[in-house]
């Protein structure tokens, strides 16, 4: 007997000891729930990661953009009742006003990452006899880089933006046959035109937004689209992605330009993502519950294996709070050896999984993340467990009179 | 008469009160108990002993009448109260060892001072070998319960029930599962602690040769005290 263990913790011990295969039993039981919950958590993690990372590598968390022009009545008849037809103006393309103090605002703030000013609009690349609509962005590279990863993006040329440079997107660039260091001449509705080279090409993952992206620099659009000094819109990454459609809120009432956050403009992949919590919560419910179930069924079993020894326990002066304790920690420590083992069952999965799972280039085809707090909170939550689980057995030993339990 | 260990007024036992087959099995037992004494419970199957020594025990609750152990009323004891009294005071000795499996012969002796004081410590150690050596199973304590042949067991349990000094031991047919020579030497054994250390003695027997080697011998016949006679005068009458 160890000398710093007290009469609960050593008989709840040999208990479990005694009936060794019955007890590795459901510590097994426990360990594979507690390895699928970790395994798809951080599967699931690492999924929605990955998925953002590269949702968020072609595109911004919030745009900024000038408010919606709106007509107003320029009628005010005094003593008269006026009942102007207002007719929504169209919204040409113009600059966000005062979009420097905005940006310095935006860059002070300790939510934001990164902040880019961005003038862009439509416009054709043509070549020859063959032209094609293309979606013109005049970025500061620098800044711009930090939000949408060109450079990682690129599949020929280097991703270099000067006032004479262009980048394509790889199906813009089949489309008119061109390849880095060709000419094309990029011309707007208003009949601005220039002939830019072909600094690099680029692969967004996306062929609709390959066919029509082209990056210039900042001031080439400004001058093609005839708003010099002006841009369209301010793109924002922010700290925390999910709090994106809050901190554009803030945006708006501050400002009181348009904030429009990757929340918004993707419901539905936001709907998505919050189902894929929703159900991986659920698994995580309903693993715990049949977890939970296991340890009270063998606990109960326990008991009625052991109501003798109970009974002679409570003849010797056991109370009934030093039997409930027995029982009780019994459940923790299943929960807590299932959660341990559990853990290591669920790293070696996606260890295997990391492994294994690769795309046809060798790389993974995401990475897992295996993080420290979920698997202490798998480990405090599967200890929890088993101590609820065991309640009911536990009370059922406590409240077992000596007399009835000895006559069995 | 001696220091009293235990004295019962009036007991009454009945099961199901208050139903329609409710039921008494003691009809109001008057009894004293006094320390050293080596009494011997003897009666009919059903005759309501094991109940009886169940009430005496504090495993159980009269539902008439009052016990007194050491002086001290106990039908006004709460559940903790009584179980507390129950380690310090009474020790149990059973027909099927009722050892607890998962400990050895030593940890069994040490078990009601493991359970009063928390923590096992060197002094429960050492007397619990004490015990054992008393016993004579010195050489089986660090073997687990089940390993030990039956006359072994009862001995364990006849040491464990010596454990917190109690003022009381009752046994409840200690050797009803023995044969002749171990249910001899168990007995012996708690003869010798009985001359030995003064401890009160209450065995629950059908065997009426053991039976006779008592100081005392009550007899209970449907819930009832029949008889309650010390030794000598069995013998004496036996002879006359």
């Amino acid at each position: 007997m160890k000398k710093f263990l007290p009469f609960e913790w050593i008989a709840a011990t040999r208990f479990l000891g005694e009936g060794i295969v019955q007890t590795m039993l459901i510590v097994t039981g426990v360990s594979i729930g507690v390895g699928v919950i970790v395994f798809m958590s951080a599967l699931l993690a690492g999924l929605q990661a990955d998925f953002l990372r590269r949702m968020f590598s072609s595109q911004p968390q919030i745009v900024l953009l000038p408010p919606e022009e709106v007509a107003r009545s320029l009628r005010h008849e005094t003593n008269a009742v006026t009942m102007p037809i207002l007719v929504k103006p169209n919204q040409r393309l113009r600059s966000i006003d005062q979009w420097q103090t905005i940006v310095d605002q935006m860059r002070r703030r300790p939510d934001v990452l990164a902040v880019s000013p961005i003038m862009s609009g439509a416009a054709f690349a043509v070549r020859g006899d063959a032209d094609k609509g293309i979606n013109l962005m005049g970025v500061e590279p620098d800044t711009y880089f930090n939000i949408v990863r060109i450079p990682e993006k690129i599949v020929a040329g280097a991703p270099r933006i000067t006032g004479e440079d262009i980048l394509l997107g790889t199906q813009l660039a089949i489309d008119l046959g061109l390849g880095v260091g060709d000419k094309v001449r990029v011309m707007t509705a208003s009949g601005s035109n220039r002939t830019l080279t072909i600094a690099g090409i680029f692969d967004l993952g996306n062929k609709g937004a390959n066919q029509r992206s082209a990056y210039v620099a900042l001031r080439t659009a400004q001058s093609l689209f005839g708003l010099t000094g002006g841009v369209t819109s301010v793109d924002i990454t922010v700290k925390d992605a999910y709090a994106a459609e809050e901190i554009a809120q803030t945006i708006t009432a501050s400002t009181g330009v348009e904030a429009d956050s990757w929340i918004k403009t993707n419901a539905d992949f936001f709907t998505f993502v919050n189902s894929q919590n929703l159900t991986n919560a659920a698994i995580r419910f309903f693993v715990g519950v049949s977890v939970a179930f296991g340890i009270a069924s063998v606990l109960v079993v326990s008991v009625v294996q052991k109501s003798k020894e109970i009974g002679i326990l409570r003849a010797m002066g056991a109370s009934q709070g030093q039997m409930l304790r027995v029982f009780l920690l019994q459940g923790g420590i299943v929960g807590f050896l299932g959660s341990v083992l559990g853990s290591a069952l669920g790293g070696g999965i996606l260890l295997a999984w990391q492994t294994y799972a690769r795309k046809p280039d060798g790389t993974p085809l995401f990475p897992a993340v295996i993080d420290m707090r979920l698997l202490a909170l798998a480990a405090a939550l599967a200890t929890l467990t088993g101590l609820i689980a065991a309640i009911l057995p536990a009370r059922r030993a406590a409240k077992l009179e000596p007399v009835v339990a000895i006559r069995g | 008469m001696a220091d009293e260990i235990l004295r019962l007024e009036g007991i009454r036992k009945a099961y199901n009160v208050g139903t329609p087959i409710e039921a008494e099995v003691l009809h109001g037992i008057d009894l004293r108990l006094a320390q050293s004494e080596f009494s011997a419970l003897i009666g009919p199957s059903g005759s309501g002993k094991s109940t009886l020594l169940n009430l005496i025990g504090l495993l159980d609750r009269p539902t008439g009448g009052k016990l007194f152990i050491e002086g001290r009323d106990t039908s006004a004891l709460d559940d903790k109260a009584l179980t507390a009294l129950r380690g310090k005071t009474i020790g149990f000795v059973f027909q099927y060892h009722y050892l607890i499996s998962a400990f050895t012969a030593l940890e069994n002796v040490m078990m009601p001072l493991l359970i009063e004081r928390g923590f096992p410590d060197d002094a429960m150690v050492r007397t619990a070998e004490g015990l054992l050596e008393q016993v004579g199973l010195t050489p089986w304590k660090d073997h687990n319960a089940n390993n030990m042949s039956g006359g072994q067991q009862q001995r364990v349990a006849i040491a464990r029930a010596l454990a917190m000094n109690p003022a009381i031991v009752l046994t409840d047919e200690p050797t009803g599962n023995l044969d002749t020579k171990s249910a001899d030497g168990v007995f012996e054994l708690m003869r010798q602690v009985n001359r030995k250390s003064g401890t009160t003695f209450l065995i629950v027997t059908h065997n009426m040769s053991l039976a006779h080697r008592s100081d005392r011998i009550i007899e209970l016949v449907d819930g009832k005290i029949k008889s309650d006679t010390a030794n000598e005068a069995i013998a004496s009458s036996s002879v006359g």
